[in-house]
Protein backbone atom coordinates (compact mmCIF):
# COMPACT_ATOMS: atom_id res chain seq x y z
CA UNK A 1 0.00 0.00 0.00
CA UNK A 2 1.44 3.35 -0.96
CA UNK A 3 0.03 6.55 0.22
CA UNK A 4 -1.57 9.02 -2.97
CA UNK A 5 0.76 12.34 -3.04
CA UNK A 6 -0.42 14.92 -0.35
CA UNK A 7 -1.58 17.29 -2.79
CA UNK A 8 -3.79 15.06 -5.28
CA UNK A 9 -6.81 14.54 -3.43
CA UNK A 10 -8.07 10.89 -2.93
CA UNK A 11 -11.15 10.23 -5.59
CA UNK A 12 -13.01 6.88 -5.07
CA UNK A 13 -13.68 6.25 -9.01
CA UNK A 14 -10.01 6.34 -9.90
CA UNK A 15 -8.68 3.68 -12.50
CA UNK A 16 -8.24 0.50 -10.18
CA UNK A 17 -12.03 0.64 -8.98
CA UNK A 18 -13.39 1.12 -12.40
CA UNK A 19 -11.51 -1.30 -13.92
CA UNK A 20 -12.95 -3.30 -10.72
CA UNK A 21 -16.62 -2.69 -11.54
CA UNK A 22 -16.43 -3.72 -14.78
CA UNK A 23 -14.87 -7.35 -13.89
CA UNK A 24 -18.12 -7.27 -11.52
CA UNK A 25 -20.55 -6.25 -14.61
CA UNK A 26 -18.55 -8.30 -17.36
CA UNK A 27 -18.93 -11.30 -14.49
CA UNK A 28 -22.68 -10.43 -13.68
CA UNK A 29 -23.53 -10.23 -17.93
CA UNK A 30 -21.45 -14.11 -17.98
CA UNK A 31 -23.45 -15.19 -15.36
CA UNK A 32 -26.96 -14.01 -16.81
CA UNK A 33 -27.00 -14.41 -20.23
CA UNK A 34 -23.51 -16.99 -21.46
CA UNK A 35 -24.15 -19.55 -18.48
CA UNK A 36 -26.75 -22.33 -18.97
CA UNK A 37 -29.74 -23.15 -16.20
CA UNK A 38 -28.74 -25.85 -14.41
CA UNK A 39 -30.77 -28.74 -14.85
CA UNK A 40 -32.28 -29.62 -11.41
CA UNK A 41 -32.06 -25.68 -9.69
CA UNK A 42 -32.92 -23.62 -12.16
CA UNK A 43 -32.54 -19.97 -11.84
CA UNK A 44 -32.13 -19.99 -8.51
CA UNK A 45 -28.58 -21.73 -9.10
CA UNK A 46 -26.81 -18.74 -9.99
CA UNK A 47 -26.81 -17.03 -6.85
CA UNK A 48 -24.10 -19.29 -6.75
CA UNK A 49 -21.96 -17.24 -8.51
CA UNK A 50 -22.33 -14.54 -6.47
CA UNK A 51 -23.03 -16.00 -3.01
CA UNK A 52 -19.72 -17.99 -2.89
CA UNK A 53 -16.89 -15.74 -4.67
CA UNK A 54 -18.88 -13.04 -2.26
CA UNK A 55 -17.70 -15.16 1.04
CA UNK A 56 -14.85 -15.79 -0.29
CA UNK A 57 -13.79 -11.98 -0.34
CA UNK A 58 -15.37 -11.68 2.77
CA UNK A 59 -13.02 -14.36 4.03
CA UNK A 60 -9.65 -12.47 2.56
CA UNK A 61 -10.70 -9.22 4.01
CA UNK A 62 -11.60 -11.08 7.31
CA UNK A 63 -7.79 -12.90 7.30
CA UNK A 64 -6.44 -9.00 6.29
CA UNK A 65 -8.27 -7.83 9.74
CA UNK A 66 -6.64 -10.02 11.58
CA UNK A 67 -3.19 -9.54 9.93
CA UNK A 68 -3.02 -6.28 10.53
CA UNK A 69 -4.19 -6.45 14.41
CA UNK A 70 -1.24 -8.62 14.94
CA UNK A 71 0.86 -5.88 12.98
CA UNK A 72 -0.33 -2.95 14.53
CA UNK A 73 0.07 -4.50 18.41
CA UNK A 74 3.47 -5.93 17.07
CA UNK A 75 4.97 -2.15 14.99
CA UNK A 76 2.24 0.66 16.42
CA UNK A 77 2.37 1.47 12.82
CA UNK A 78 -0.96 3.78 12.07
CA UNK A 79 -1.38 2.50 8.62
CA UNK A 80 -2.15 -1.06 9.98
CA UNK A 81 -4.72 0.17 11.57
CA UNK A 82 -6.29 1.88 8.75
CA UNK A 83 -5.78 -1.31 6.85
CA UNK A 84 -7.53 -3.59 8.99
CA UNK A 85 -10.53 -0.88 9.56
CA UNK A 86 -10.99 -0.40 5.83
CA UNK A 87 -10.79 -4.38 5.23
CA UNK A 88 -13.36 -4.85 8.23
CA UNK A 89 -16.23 -2.50 6.44
CA UNK A 90 -15.70 -4.28 2.99
CA UNK A 91 -15.71 -7.45 4.92
CA UNK A 92 -18.82 -6.47 6.67
CA UNK A 93 -20.34 -5.56 3.22
CA UNK A 94 -19.40 -8.77 1.81
CA UNK A 95 -20.66 -10.85 4.48
CA UNK A 96 -24.19 -9.30 4.48
CA UNK A 97 -24.17 -9.81 0.70
CA UNK A 98 -23.77 -13.71 2.05
CA UNK A 99 -26.30 -13.53 4.31
CA UNK A 100 -28.52 -12.00 2.31
CA UNK A 101 -28.25 -14.14 -0.85
CA UNK A 102 -27.83 -17.54 1.18
CA UNK A 103 -31.94 -17.48 2.09
CA UNK A 104 -32.43 -16.31 -1.36
CA UNK A 105 -31.31 -19.44 -2.81
CA UNK A 106 -32.19 -21.40 0.41
CA UNK A 107 -36.15 -20.89 -0.20
CA UNK A 108 -36.60 -22.48 -3.17
CA UNK A 109 -34.01 -25.24 -2.72
CA UNK A 110 -34.01 -26.31 0.86
CA UNK A 111 -37.57 -24.90 1.20
CA UNK A 112 -36.97 -22.83 4.12
CA UNK A 113 -35.31 -19.48 4.70
CA UNK A 114 -32.88 -20.45 7.23
CA UNK A 115 -31.23 -23.78 8.62
CA UNK A 116 -29.03 -23.81 11.25
CA UNK A 117 -26.56 -25.62 9.05
CA UNK A 118 -23.07 -25.07 10.30
CA UNK A 119 -21.67 -22.93 7.73
CA UNK A 120 -24.28 -20.72 8.29
CA UNK A 121 -23.75 -20.10 11.87
CA UNK A 122 -19.98 -19.51 11.22
CA UNK A 123 -20.92 -16.76 9.33
CA UNK A 124 -23.72 -15.00 11.26
CA UNK A 125 -21.09 -15.60 14.26
CA UNK A 126 -18.36 -14.21 12.01
CA UNK A 127 -20.67 -11.16 10.92
CA UNK A 128 -22.16 -10.45 14.94
CA UNK A 129 -17.74 -10.17 15.75
CA UNK A 130 -17.51 -7.73 12.39
CA UNK A 131 -20.31 -5.67 13.59
CA UNK A 132 -19.11 -5.50 17.08
CA UNK A 133 -15.68 -4.41 16.01
CA UNK A 134 -16.93 -1.47 13.95
CA UNK A 135 -18.91 -0.55 16.45
CA UNK A 136 -16.35 -0.47 19.11
CA UNK A 137 -13.98 1.89 16.49
CA UNK A 138 -17.25 4.16 16.33
CA UNK A 139 -17.51 4.56 19.96
CA UNK A 140 -13.68 5.42 20.60
CA UNK A 141 -12.39 9.15 19.63
CA UNK A 142 -9.26 8.73 20.76
CA UNK A 143 -7.14 7.10 17.59
CA UNK A 144 -4.36 5.41 19.68
CA UNK A 145 -6.84 4.08 21.75
CA UNK A 146 -9.05 2.78 19.18
CA UNK A 147 -6.34 1.42 16.99
CA UNK A 148 -5.40 -0.33 20.07
CA UNK A 149 -8.89 -1.84 21.35
CA UNK A 150 -9.62 -2.83 17.98
CA UNK A 151 -6.13 -4.61 17.29
CA UNK A 152 -7.15 -6.52 20.64
CA UNK A 153 -10.33 -7.48 19.12
CA UNK A 154 -8.94 -8.34 15.98
CA UNK A 155 -6.88 -10.91 17.59
CA UNK A 156 -9.37 -12.38 19.98
CA UNK A 157 -11.61 -13.12 17.17
CA UNK A 158 -9.18 -14.55 15.06
CA UNK A 159 -8.50 -16.58 17.88
CA UNK A 160 -12.66 -17.35 18.79
CA UNK A 161 -13.10 -18.39 14.83
CA UNK A 162 -11.48 -22.14 14.95
CA UNK A 163 -13.90 -22.67 18.33
CA UNK A 164 -17.06 -21.66 16.46
CA UNK A 165 -15.93 -23.03 13.41
CA UNK A 166 -15.80 -26.86 15.74
CA UNK A 167 -18.80 -26.29 17.90
CA UNK A 168 -21.70 -25.62 15.29
CA UNK A 169 -19.64 -28.62 12.99
CA UNK A 170 -19.88 -30.95 16.33
CA UNK A 171 -23.17 -29.42 16.55
CA UNK A 172 -24.53 -30.41 13.39
CA UNK A 173 -22.98 -34.36 12.83
CA UNK A 174 -24.84 -34.76 16.19
CA UNK A 175 -28.30 -33.55 15.24
CA UNK A 176 -29.22 -35.48 11.75
CA UNK A 177 -30.70 -32.58 9.29
CA UNK A 178 -33.05 -32.71 6.44
CA UNK A 179 -30.21 -34.25 3.67
CA UNK A 180 -30.01 -31.04 1.71
CA UNK A 181 -26.37 -30.98 0.15
CA UNK A 182 -24.98 -27.69 -1.81
CA UNK A 183 -23.83 -28.69 -5.58
CA UNK A 184 -20.18 -29.63 -4.91
CA UNK A 185 -17.79 -27.89 -6.66
CA UNK A 186 -15.80 -30.40 -8.61
CA UNK A 187 -18.66 -31.82 -10.38
CA UNK A 188 -19.86 -28.44 -11.85
CA UNK A 189 -19.62 -28.71 -15.82
CA UNK A 190 -16.59 -26.56 -17.63
CA UNK A 191 -18.79 -23.68 -18.71
CA UNK A 192 -20.76 -23.31 -14.92
CA UNK A 193 -16.81 -23.63 -13.63
CA UNK A 194 -15.37 -20.53 -15.85
CA UNK A 195 -18.46 -18.59 -14.76
CA UNK A 196 -17.93 -19.32 -11.15
CA UNK A 197 -14.21 -18.59 -11.60
CA UNK A 198 -14.65 -15.62 -13.51
CA UNK A 199 -17.32 -14.48 -10.89
CA UNK A 200 -14.63 -15.29 -7.75
CA UNK A 201 -11.66 -13.36 -9.83
CA UNK A 202 -13.83 -10.32 -10.21
CA UNK A 203 -15.49 -10.61 -6.77
CA UNK A 204 -11.60 -10.71 -5.29
CA UNK A 205 -10.37 -8.13 -7.27
CA UNK A 206 -13.62 -5.85 -6.30
CA UNK A 207 -13.01 -6.54 -2.84
CA UNK A 208 -9.22 -5.49 -2.76
CA UNK A 209 -10.24 -2.61 -4.81
CA UNK A 210 -12.77 -1.67 -2.31
CA UNK A 211 -10.39 -2.31 0.96
CA UNK A 212 -8.02 0.18 -1.21
CA UNK A 213 -10.14 2.62 -1.61
CA UNK A 214 -11.30 2.82 1.96
CA UNK A 215 -7.83 2.80 2.93
CA UNK A 216 -6.89 5.97 0.23
CA UNK A 217 -10.30 7.69 0.90
CA UNK A 218 -9.57 7.26 5.52
CA UNK A 219 -8.21 11.09 5.61
CA UNK A 220 -11.21 12.40 4.18
CA UNK A 221 -13.94 10.08 6.94
CA UNK A 222 -11.27 11.13 9.35
CA UNK A 223 -11.61 15.76 8.85
CA UNK A 224 -14.76 15.25 8.20
CA UNK A 225 -15.51 13.80 11.34
CA UNK A 226 -13.16 16.86 13.25
CA UNK A 227 -12.41 14.55 16.41
CA UNK A 228 -9.61 13.17 15.13
CA UNK A 229 -6.56 13.89 16.52
CA UNK A 230 -4.28 11.71 13.75
CA UNK B 1 12.44 -0.78 56.05
CA UNK B 2 13.24 -1.83 52.00
CA UNK B 3 9.42 -3.43 51.22
CA UNK B 4 9.93 -5.17 47.74
CA UNK B 5 7.16 -5.36 45.20
CA UNK B 6 4.82 -8.24 45.56
CA UNK B 7 5.01 -11.00 42.72
CA UNK B 8 2.50 -11.71 40.22
CA UNK B 9 0.07 -14.10 41.71
CA UNK B 10 0.30 -12.16 44.75
CA UNK B 11 -0.58 -9.02 43.53
CA UNK B 12 -3.15 -10.32 41.41
CA UNK B 13 -4.19 -12.31 45.20
CA UNK B 14 -4.35 -8.28 46.30
CA UNK B 15 -6.43 -6.40 43.97
CA UNK B 16 -8.73 -9.69 44.12
CA UNK B 17 -8.95 -9.63 47.69
CA UNK B 18 -10.08 -5.60 47.51
CA UNK B 19 -12.63 -6.20 44.55
CA UNK B 20 -14.21 -8.76 47.04
CA UNK B 21 -14.00 -6.49 49.94
CA UNK B 22 -15.44 -4.11 48.43
CA UNK B 23 -18.22 -6.30 46.96
CA UNK B 24 -18.58 -7.79 50.39
CA UNK B 25 -19.45 -4.30 52.55
CA UNK B 26 -21.54 -3.09 50.03
CA UNK B 27 -23.35 -6.61 48.41
CA UNK B 28 -24.71 -4.16 45.95
CA UNK B 29 -23.89 -5.98 42.77
CA UNK B 30 -24.24 -9.55 43.82
CA UNK B 31 -27.86 -9.07 45.03
CA UNK B 32 -29.18 -8.12 41.90
CA UNK B 33 -26.97 -10.23 39.86
CA UNK B 34 -28.07 -12.94 42.29
CA UNK B 35 -31.76 -11.99 41.81
CA UNK B 36 -31.72 -11.78 38.39
CA UNK B 37 -30.48 -15.10 38.22
CA UNK B 38 -33.08 -16.63 40.02
CA UNK B 39 -35.81 -14.40 37.57
CA UNK B 40 -34.40 -15.78 34.78
CA UNK B 41 -34.39 -19.02 35.68
CA UNK B 42 -37.74 -18.61 36.95
CA UNK B 43 -39.02 -16.75 33.99
CA UNK B 44 -38.10 -18.93 30.92
CA UNK B 45 -39.81 -21.99 32.74
CA UNK B 46 -43.25 -20.28 31.32
CA UNK B 47 -41.49 -19.56 27.89
CA UNK B 48 -42.29 -23.14 26.87
CA UNK B 49 -45.67 -25.65 26.83
CA UNK B 50 -44.53 -27.65 29.16
CA UNK B 51 -46.82 -30.27 27.81
CA UNK B 52 -44.00 -30.20 25.27
CA UNK B 53 -40.43 -30.04 26.39
CA UNK B 54 -39.97 -31.35 29.52
CA UNK B 55 -38.92 -29.59 32.37
CA UNK B 56 -35.54 -31.47 32.20
CA UNK B 57 -35.00 -30.96 28.58
CA UNK B 58 -35.61 -27.33 29.10
CA UNK B 59 -33.15 -27.06 32.13
CA UNK B 60 -29.70 -26.95 30.44
CA UNK B 61 -30.36 -24.20 28.08
CA UNK B 62 -32.05 -21.99 30.62
CA UNK B 63 -29.19 -22.32 32.96
CA UNK B 64 -26.29 -21.31 30.23
CA UNK B 65 -28.84 -18.52 29.00
CA UNK B 66 -29.58 -16.99 31.97
CA UNK B 67 -25.62 -17.54 33.41
CA UNK B 68 -24.43 -15.73 30.30
CA UNK B 69 -26.23 -12.10 30.82
CA UNK B 70 -26.24 -12.66 34.62
CA UNK B 71 -22.42 -12.72 33.86
CA UNK B 72 -22.72 -9.56 32.02
CA UNK B 73 -24.14 -7.61 34.21
CA UNK B 74 -21.27 -8.18 37.57
CA UNK B 75 -18.58 -7.86 34.90
CA UNK B 76 -19.43 -4.85 33.47
CA UNK B 77 -19.37 -3.74 37.68
CA UNK B 78 -15.18 -4.93 37.07
CA UNK B 79 -13.93 -2.09 35.79
CA UNK B 80 -17.26 0.50 36.04
CA UNK B 81 -16.00 0.57 39.81
CA UNK B 82 -12.79 1.86 38.87
CA UNK B 83 -13.50 4.45 36.37
CA UNK B 84 -15.07 6.07 38.88
CA UNK B 85 -13.08 9.14 40.08
CA UNK B 86 -10.63 7.70 37.90
CA UNK B 87 -9.65 4.80 40.70
CA UNK B 88 -7.63 3.17 37.82
CA UNK B 89 -5.18 5.36 38.23
CA UNK B 90 -4.25 3.97 41.70
CA UNK B 91 -4.09 0.61 40.29
CA UNK B 92 -1.79 1.90 37.26
CA UNK B 93 0.29 3.54 39.61
CA UNK B 94 1.13 0.58 41.85
CA UNK B 95 4.17 -1.14 41.74
CA UNK B 96 2.84 -4.63 39.66
CA UNK B 97 2.73 -5.51 36.53
CA UNK B 98 -0.45 -4.86 34.49
CA UNK B 99 -1.05 -8.57 34.46
CA UNK B 100 -1.37 -9.36 37.64
CA UNK B 101 -4.21 -6.46 37.43
CA UNK B 102 -6.05 -8.45 35.17
CA UNK B 103 -5.67 -11.44 36.85
CA UNK B 104 -6.65 -9.92 39.76
CA UNK B 105 -9.94 -8.77 38.21
CA UNK B 106 -10.36 -12.28 36.84
CA UNK B 107 -10.17 -13.88 39.86
CA UNK B 108 -12.56 -11.65 41.48
CA UNK B 109 -14.45 -12.02 38.87
CA UNK B 110 -14.66 -15.60 38.98
CA UNK B 111 -15.02 -15.85 42.72
CA UNK B 112 -18.28 -13.68 42.00
CA UNK B 113 -19.88 -15.00 38.95
CA UNK B 114 -18.80 -18.77 41.41
CA UNK B 115 -21.18 -17.79 43.89
CA UNK B 116 -23.58 -16.80 41.89
CA UNK B 117 -23.82 -20.03 40.44
CA UNK B 118 -23.62 -22.06 44.09
CA UNK B 119 -27.25 -20.53 44.42
CA UNK B 120 -28.61 -20.72 40.87
CA UNK B 121 -27.58 -24.67 40.92
CA UNK B 122 -29.81 -25.39 43.80
CA UNK B 123 -32.62 -23.13 42.29
CA UNK B 124 -32.44 -24.68 39.17
CA UNK B 125 -32.67 -28.09 40.56
CA UNK B 126 -35.68 -26.78 42.59
CA UNK B 127 -37.61 -25.25 40.06
CA UNK B 128 -37.00 -27.84 36.77
CA UNK B 129 -37.46 -31.04 39.19
CA UNK B 130 -34.18 -32.22 38.63
CA UNK B 131 -32.36 -35.12 40.41
CA UNK B 132 -30.24 -33.20 43.28
CA UNK B 133 -27.61 -35.44 43.68
CA UNK B 134 -26.66 -36.17 40.18
CA UNK B 135 -27.61 -32.70 38.45
CA UNK B 136 -25.57 -31.25 40.72
CA UNK B 137 -22.65 -33.79 39.88
CA UNK B 138 -23.00 -33.11 36.42
CA UNK B 139 -23.53 -29.55 36.49
CA UNK B 140 -21.03 -28.10 39.05
CA UNK B 141 -17.62 -29.12 36.94
CA UNK B 142 -19.07 -27.74 33.99
CA UNK B 143 -20.43 -24.67 35.82
CA UNK B 144 -16.50 -24.10 36.82
CA UNK B 145 -15.18 -24.39 32.91
CA UNK B 146 -17.99 -22.54 31.60
CA UNK B 147 -17.39 -19.67 34.63
CA UNK B 148 -13.22 -19.56 33.89
CA UNK B 149 -14.29 -18.77 30.06
CA UNK B 150 -16.55 -16.35 30.61
CA UNK B 151 -14.38 -14.35 33.25
CA UNK B 152 -11.06 -14.52 31.17
CA UNK B 153 -13.14 -12.76 28.09
CA UNK B 154 -15.75 -10.66 30.03
CA UNK B 155 -13.03 -9.10 32.22
CA UNK B 156 -10.77 -7.83 29.12
CA UNK B 157 -14.11 -6.67 27.44
CA UNK B 158 -15.49 -4.97 30.84
CA UNK B 159 -11.98 -2.97 30.71
CA UNK B 160 -12.66 -1.67 27.20
CA UNK B 161 -16.18 -0.96 27.28
CA UNK B 162 -15.40 1.18 30.12
CA UNK B 163 -13.34 3.52 28.18
CA UNK B 164 -15.55 4.10 25.09
CA UNK B 165 -18.66 5.90 24.77
CA UNK B 166 -21.49 3.75 25.12
CA UNK B 167 -20.00 1.73 28.24
CA UNK B 168 -21.69 -1.06 29.18
CA UNK B 169 -24.23 -1.17 26.32
CA UNK B 170 -20.93 -2.14 24.30
CA UNK B 171 -20.10 -5.09 26.31
CA UNK B 172 -22.79 -7.60 25.50
CA UNK B 173 -21.63 -6.82 21.60
CA UNK B 174 -18.24 -7.60 22.33
CA UNK B 175 -18.79 -10.11 24.46
CA UNK B 176 -21.85 -12.67 23.48
CA UNK B 177 -20.20 -14.03 19.91
CA UNK B 178 -16.98 -14.75 22.56
CA UNK B 179 -19.65 -16.73 24.56
CA UNK B 180 -21.06 -19.14 22.27
CA UNK B 181 -19.11 -21.35 22.17
CA UNK B 182 -19.52 -21.64 26.01
CA UNK B 183 -22.79 -21.76 25.96
CA UNK B 184 -23.15 -23.95 23.22
CA UNK B 185 -20.55 -26.19 24.99
CA UNK B 186 -22.20 -26.15 28.53
CA UNK B 187 -25.69 -26.83 27.25
CA UNK B 188 -24.87 -29.96 24.82
CA UNK B 189 -22.05 -30.55 27.03
CA UNK B 190 -25.30 -30.94 30.61
CA UNK B 191 -27.92 -32.10 28.20
CA UNK B 192 -26.22 -35.42 27.76
CA UNK B 193 -25.31 -35.78 31.41
CA UNK B 194 -28.51 -34.66 32.80
CA UNK B 195 -29.90 -37.05 30.63
CA UNK B 196 -28.17 -40.00 32.02
CA UNK B 197 -25.99 -40.85 28.82
CA UNK B 198 -22.71 -41.94 29.32
CA UNK B 199 -19.51 -39.02 29.56
CA UNK B 200 -18.19 -40.20 26.28
CA UNK B 201 -20.89 -38.46 24.65
CA UNK B 202 -20.39 -35.33 26.36
CA UNK B 203 -16.52 -35.08 26.19
CA UNK B 204 -16.04 -33.89 23.00
CA UNK B 205 -17.59 -30.57 24.17
CA UNK B 206 -15.82 -30.38 27.41
CA UNK B 207 -12.82 -30.43 25.26
CA UNK B 208 -14.14 -27.56 23.50
CA UNK B 209 -14.74 -25.91 27.36
CA UNK B 210 -11.42 -26.92 28.09
CA UNK B 211 -9.34 -25.63 25.06
CA UNK B 212 -11.38 -22.30 25.44
CA UNK B 213 -10.54 -21.90 28.97
CA UNK B 214 -6.43 -22.60 28.05
CA UNK B 215 -6.44 -20.36 25.43
CA UNK B 216 -8.53 -17.12 26.34
CA UNK B 217 -6.74 -16.93 29.52
CA UNK B 218 -3.57 -17.18 28.00
CA UNK B 219 -4.82 -14.48 25.87
CA UNK B 220 -6.48 -12.19 27.55
CA UNK B 221 -3.82 -12.02 30.07
CA UNK B 222 -1.55 -10.94 27.04
CA UNK B 223 -3.60 -8.59 25.34
CA UNK B 224 -4.42 -6.82 28.84
CA UNK B 225 -1.57 -4.76 29.05
CA UNK B 226 -2.61 -2.87 25.63
CA UNK B 227 -5.88 -2.02 26.81
CA UNK B 228 -4.72 0.36 30.07
CA UNK B 229 -3.20 3.62 28.82
CA UNK B 230 0.31 3.78 28.25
Amino acid sequence: MTSPPSDSRPRLLDGVMLLALAAVAGAVARILAFTPYEVHQGAAQKIYYIHVPAAMSAYLALGVVAAMSIVYLWLHDERSDRLAESAAEVSFVFTTVVLVTGPLWARPIWNTWWSWDARLNLTLFLWFVTAAYLVLRGAIEQDAMRARYSAVLGVLAALLVPFIHLSVYLFRTMHPMPIVLKPSEPSLPREMLTTFLIASLAFLFFGVALIRARYRLTPLFRSSAGGGNA
Amino acid sequence: MQVSPPSLLKAAWIIARKDLAVELRTRSAFLSVLVFTLLGLATFYFAWDPTVVSAADLAPGVLWVTFTFAGLLGLHRSFGMEAQDRAIDALLVAPVEREAIYLGKALANFVFVGTVLCAALPALVLFYNLPPASALAALAPIALLASIGLVSVGTLFSSMAVNTRLAELLLPMLSLPFFVPIVMASSQASTRLLAGRPLAEAMPWIKILIAFDLVFVVACTVAFPHTLEE
